[in-house]
């Protein structure tokens, strides 16, 4: 059974550091009184009320991250990504790390009862902490939980910029996550793992989501032929040629970028056919985070 | 005259029995905030895990589908008079209460108080304003409906013997029979206007005729039964065509609500005057109050029913 995912004590001092950083002396005084009880083993009730209150003491400010940190943060743990954390958030996720791990049902305990009575702004906390939290086999269910939320905040904690879900989902889970995330309208570039962890099934359920936005005269997104594009095969072709016929420019680069993805003869001959875009992607001038940016430019 | 620019608060609200067309209509008709009461579903919960639920609706999904149509959403968390005679349980729901009150949008320990005014009533309602005292939050009292007038002047009496200030307690449901008391305590005085029962707008036209505005605060305590989720915006109306000045209308629709529970530090102005500056993450997110390809519309609801037809004689 695997404990830690990433390392406790430098995760901690990393957080800390960018939380003192981006925050008040009074906040962190706050907080370090409350992370020295936290760590007794009978403090249950001290965690709770502090992981409760730390919004109205620490604040809810984004934290300002410099390139350094974010490698940082990805050396810490791959994928790991505070880039869109608050204060509070951060303030919390401390004190989670400062829970006595080493009795794994104490642990487990205390964090069930945080995420069976959390709030929004809690569960946001709690679930984008995933990828740091020892015993992150144990985390399988909540994760999946939290893909089926209707609070969009709680969604894009677990699903955007954490890579906890790839790491740990299984299929049934990690593919809606992936459908829930176009359905909803949130950039599917921001899922970390999205091409390690593309199956065919999750291509089939895409291209059965896009025929029922069509059949309904509505467009589809088109980051969802990312993951398609390395299952091409005769059916979803008739999809890929149907985006490349698409009016706007961005479908076609799209559908261009699916067929360089695939081994599928006629994908490879489709995009012969468009040297010009064939080109951009040889380049790297067009690739998937491009299209995700600019079909999403509100995220 | 619709009170088109002002803005309401309905301090007393059950939401979680009200539907998401009740929100449009409270968003046009004004509400900018709204704060809903822990209290009972119409039938005993029988499992501590329902409160656990019923609680963490109101700070989740309740806030989030008021945020949908532009409302604030507080709430204030407590164990309600009727169900602390059932004492196995209430004892369990004293132990998950530490667990809520300092969460995040709640606003006060409440509602509390009497029912019947049983021994078990007064020893939750006491233990319940200890908590409140401990963690610095207002009390929001309930009201007996019956011996109503004892019932509230023993509420008030209690909560100054457990040295919680006048100021930090919300007294609901009052009447004609009740406000001289609750005023007099330096007690805030909260009104429910029903269509039916209790208050109607037009007695209470009267009172804040006869006592000012000071401390007076009026709400809907709208829930699953026979109630109007517009009584604070109609009532408003209704007084300013029996000539009470605008200003004064603000100050018991809006701005008492917002001193008496605002004392909490959790709500402010702020929130909803700038809402975009409060919490960007909050936004209007992925709606699913609504249904496969409706589009989330805030502040263009069209409602059917006119203000008047609530006045109640
Ligand atoms: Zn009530």
């Amino acid at each position: 059974m695997q404990v830690f995912q990433a390392d406790v004590e430098k995760s901690r001092d990393f957080l800390y550091e960018l939380f003192k950083r981006n925050t008040s002396d009074e906040a962190t005084d706050w907080l370090n009184d409350k992370l020295e009880k936290v760590k007794g083993a009978n403090s249950a009730r001290e965690l709770y009320w502090a992981f409760s209150a730390a919004p109205r003491f620490v604040g809810k400010t984004v934290l300002q991250l410099q390139e350094s940190e974010l490698s940082k943060a990805d050396v810490l743990r791959p994928g790991f990504n505070p880039s869109k954390w608050t204060t509070d958030q951060t303030a919390r996720t401390l004190l989670l790390l400062s829970i006595p791990h080493q009795d794994q049902n104490e642990f487990l305990h205390k964090l069930n009862q945080l995420f069976s009575t959390a709030e929004m702004g809690e569960l946001v906390a709690l679930y984008a902490s995933l990828p740091l939290l020892p015993y992150p086999g144990d985390f399988k269910l909540r994760a999946a939980e939290g893909i089926r939320t209707n609070m969009g905040t709680v969604f894009e904690a677990i699903a955007l910029d954490n890579p906890y879900p790839a790491d740990y989902l299984d299929e049934g889970a990690w593919n809606q996550l992936v459908l829930k995330t176009v359905f909803v309208g949130k950039p599917l570039y921001r899922i970390y793992g999205l091409e390690i962890r593309s199956n065919p099934t999750l291509a089939r359920i895409l291209s059965d989501y896009a025929h029922e936005r069509w059949a309904a005269g509505r467009t589809v997104t088109p980051e969802l032929w990312r993951p398609v594009g390395p299952f091409l095969n005769a059916f979803l072709m008739e999809d890929i040629k149907r985006v490349f016929a698409h009016p706007e420019q961005i479908q076609q680069e799209a559908a261009a970028l699916a067929c360089s993805q695939s081994n599928f003869i006629p994908a490879k001959e489709l995009l012969e056919a468009h040297p010009v875009l064939k080109n951009k992607i040889e380049t790297g001038e067009l690739n998937w985070n491009y299209i995700g940016r600019k079909s999403l430019p509100a995220n | 005259m619709a009170p088109e620019k002002m803005m309401f608060i309905d301090p007393h609200i059950h939401m979680t029995s009200r539907t998401t067309d009740d929100y449009a209509r409270m968003q046009e008709a004004g509400i900018v905030a709204i704060i809903e009461p822990s209290f009972w579903l119409g039938q005993p919960r029988t499992e501590i895990g329902s409160f656990k639920d019923y609680f963490s609706s109101l700070l989740g999904w309740e806030r989030f589908r008021a945020s949908q149509f532009g409302i604030k959403h507080y709430c204030t968390i407590g164990l309600n008079s009727k169900e602390a005679n059932n004492e196995a349980l209430a004892e369990q729901v004293m132990e998950l209460l530490p667990l809520f009150v300092l969460k995040e949008g709640v606003v006060g320990v409440g509602e509390i108080g009497y029912d019947d005014q049983t021994a078990a009533e007064d020893k939750y309602y006491r233990l319940q304003l200890d908590l409140a005292k401990e963690v610095g939050l207002p009390v929001q009292i309930h009201t007996p409906h019956r011996d109503k007038k004892a019932g509230t002047i023993r509420s008030m009496k209690v909560a100054m013997e457990h040295g919680i200030k006048p100021h930090m307690v919300i007294v609901d449901h009052n009447n004609e029979e009740t406000v001289k008391d609750t005023l007099d305590g330096g007690f805030w005085a909260a009104f429910t206007i029903y269509p039916n029962s209790k208050m109607g707008n037009e007695r209470m036209v009267e009172i804040v005729k006869q006592y000012g505005t000071e401390r007076i605060i009026v709400n809907s305590s709208a829930d699953w039964g026979v109630s109007d989720p517009l009584s604070v915006p109609k009532t408003a109306s209704l007084m300013l065509e029996r000539g009470i000045p605008a200003e004064d209308v603000r100050m018991v629709c809006y701005q008492n609500a917002l001193d008496a529970f605002g004392q909490s530090g959790q709500m402010n102005e702020s929130d909803w005057l700038q809402p975009a500056n409060v919490d960007q993450r909050d936004k209007f997110q992925d709606n699913s109050v609504l249904r496969g390809g409706q589009t989330p519309v805030v502040g263009e609801f069209k409602t059917r029913n006119e203000l008047k037809e609530n006045i109640v004689k």
